[in-house]
């Protein structure tokens, strides 16, 4: 019995004397862990033509200006392709924490655009573990080029097309993060009766930090065959992000356009490695426009 | 003889907590303020981990970096990203004990002044500092409070000069702290 008390007394004599050691440990074995999402996945909400698994914080508002220069091949009477561009004004809000919407206005085929990214999985540790991160975004855009032929009457609905795409990535590391989109693109109107409406293709796209402030990223859209007309080109870009405080800079080189799904996944032109390449850049300044309310979590 | 054991062992275990009593706090409040020029940038965290042993006077704090909430989602972004490197750094941890323990008796209402020894280790580097701190007794429960100044440099956090008229060079920590009896 004796003994049965020494060791008791042992035990509860050794069990303080551990907690002595660090404090912390008293109330840190059952305090409520916490939930940590992964942040900055990409530093902004693109990776170049491509969604990103970002959105646009809640209570933001992106104000966002991309440009695409003729191609580079083109030499020093076209300036390297600068005396022609393409360009996109986009402005694009967060909603909630896992949904944004965004509209823009490119030169692209005088193209309307209107858009929502809502986050499904946001990839995280500690009380919820989630390895991945799942975005879903579709996006509406309106051709409103004038009709030159007088013989073809062109209604509303043929000008429109649609994009859906599930967008899959982890962040690996601080500096690396990669993706896969599996998309659709869905045209009410096709050119020609070779193309079909409907065209699916998969995009991959990574990224590497060089700075704490700047990463390289690349993306290739993968079309399947056989669904879109041959001089259509697969979108291959590569390009370097800088942040400066409330600005994104994103400056590379694409074989893509257009600077919506619909454009620079079924209607690519040029050929990458022939020297098809332009200059381009988006430029990302995100306004603070009002609180977000879970933001905020003060306790009495 | 079993029952005897049982009352001996509690005594013991109710005994030994007598003696070296804790205090703890598991939603600490601590707010980060950097007063620049341009800006004025607030964030605030209130899951501050705290314990404080009144017996030996030893304290031991710790934040998780990435529970500060800023007003505007960017800065919380770039705190983290740029700044504090949250996640390769994800605690601030203090670890320091009240040099004038003896004239502090927590078991009475009234109001101390503390003074603190020790080290902060946040983005890998340690520092001591010292804090002075309000600590009142109000029908025993022990609220602190104390304030100090952080040099970021002195933590190995550059600024970049883009934004030095954003982001002041020294920013002020407020540490407010709601403490209750540890009964374990």
């Amino acid at each position: 019995m004796r003994s049965f008390l020494l060791g008791l007394i042992l035990v509860f004599g050794s069990a303080s004397l551990s907690a002595q050691d660090d404090l912390l440990s008293l109330i840190e074995d059952d305090a409520e862990e916490e939930t940590i999402y992964a942040s900055a996945l990409w530093k902004t909400t693109r990776v170049i033509n491509l969604q990103s698994l970002e959105n646009v914080a809640p209570g933001a508002l992106d104000f966002r200006i991309s440009h695409r220069f003729g191609f580079v091949n083109q030499g020093i009477y076209e300036f390297f392709g600068l005396d022609n561009a393409t360009i996109r004004f986009g402005l694009e809000l967060g909603l909630t924490d896992r949904l944004m919407a965004g509209f823009g206005r490119s030169s692209f085929q005088k193209t309307f655009d209107g858009f929502l990214k809502y986050k499904l999985l946001r990839q995280s540790t500690g009380k919820k573990s989630m390895p991945i991160s799942v975005s879903a975004f579709t996006s509406m855009t309106i051709n409103t080029l004038k009709n030159d032929d007088p013989d073809i009457e062109v209604l509303f609905s043929s000008r429109l097309a649609f994009a859906f795409q599930v967008i899959i990535g982890r962040k690996f590391s601080e500096g690396f993060t990669m993706q896969f989109s599996p998309t659709l693109i869905h045209r009410n109107l096709v050119e020609t009766t070779d193309e079909e409406n409907d065209v699916y293709a998969l995009g991959i796209a990574g990224r590497h930090k060089i700075g704490k402030r700047i990463a390289i990223n690349a993306e290739y859209i993968h079309v399947f065959p056989g669904q879109i007309s041959d001089e259509y080109t697969n979108s291959l870009s590569i390009g370097v992000d800088i942040e400066t405080g409330g600005h994104v800079f994103q400056l590379h080189f694409t074989n893509s356009t257009a600077m919506v799904e619909k454009g620079f996944v079924a209607e690519n032109i040029g050929d990458f490695f022939k020297g098809d390449i332009r200059f381009g850049f988006n430029i990302s300044r995100v306004f603070h426009l009002w609180d977000h309310k879970g933001k905020k979590e003060k306790k009495p | 003889m079993m029952k005897k054991a049982l009352l001996l062992t509690i005594l013991c275990t109710i005994g030994g907590h007598v003696l070296a009593q804790k205090y703890f706090t598991r939603n600490g409040k601590v707010v980060f303020e950097s007063d620049a020029p341009i800006e004025r940038i607030e964030a605030v965290n209130n899951k501050a981990l705290c314990v404080w042993d009144s017996e030996t006077g030893a304290v031991e704090m710790a934040i998780l970096i990435k529970s500060f909430n800023f007003e505007k989602a960017l800065m919380e972004e770039h705190f983290n990203e740029n700044y504090m490197e949250s996640e390769k750094f994800p605690k601030a941890i203090f670890k320091g004990h009240v040099i004038n323990m003896s004239s502090i008796d927590l078991t009475k209402d009234g109001a101390y002044t503390g003074e603190i020894e020790g080290d902060l280790t946040m983005h890998g580097v340690t520092q001591s500092i010292i804090l002075n701190t309000n600590i009142s007794v109000e029908n025993g429960e022990v609220k602190a409070i104390t304030s100090f100044e952080i040099a970021v440099a002195d933590y190995d956090i550059k600024i970049p000069k883009i934004v030095r008229d954003n982001i002041a060079k020294t920013v002020q920590i407020v540490v407010d702290l709601d403490l209750k009896l540890l009964d374990k």
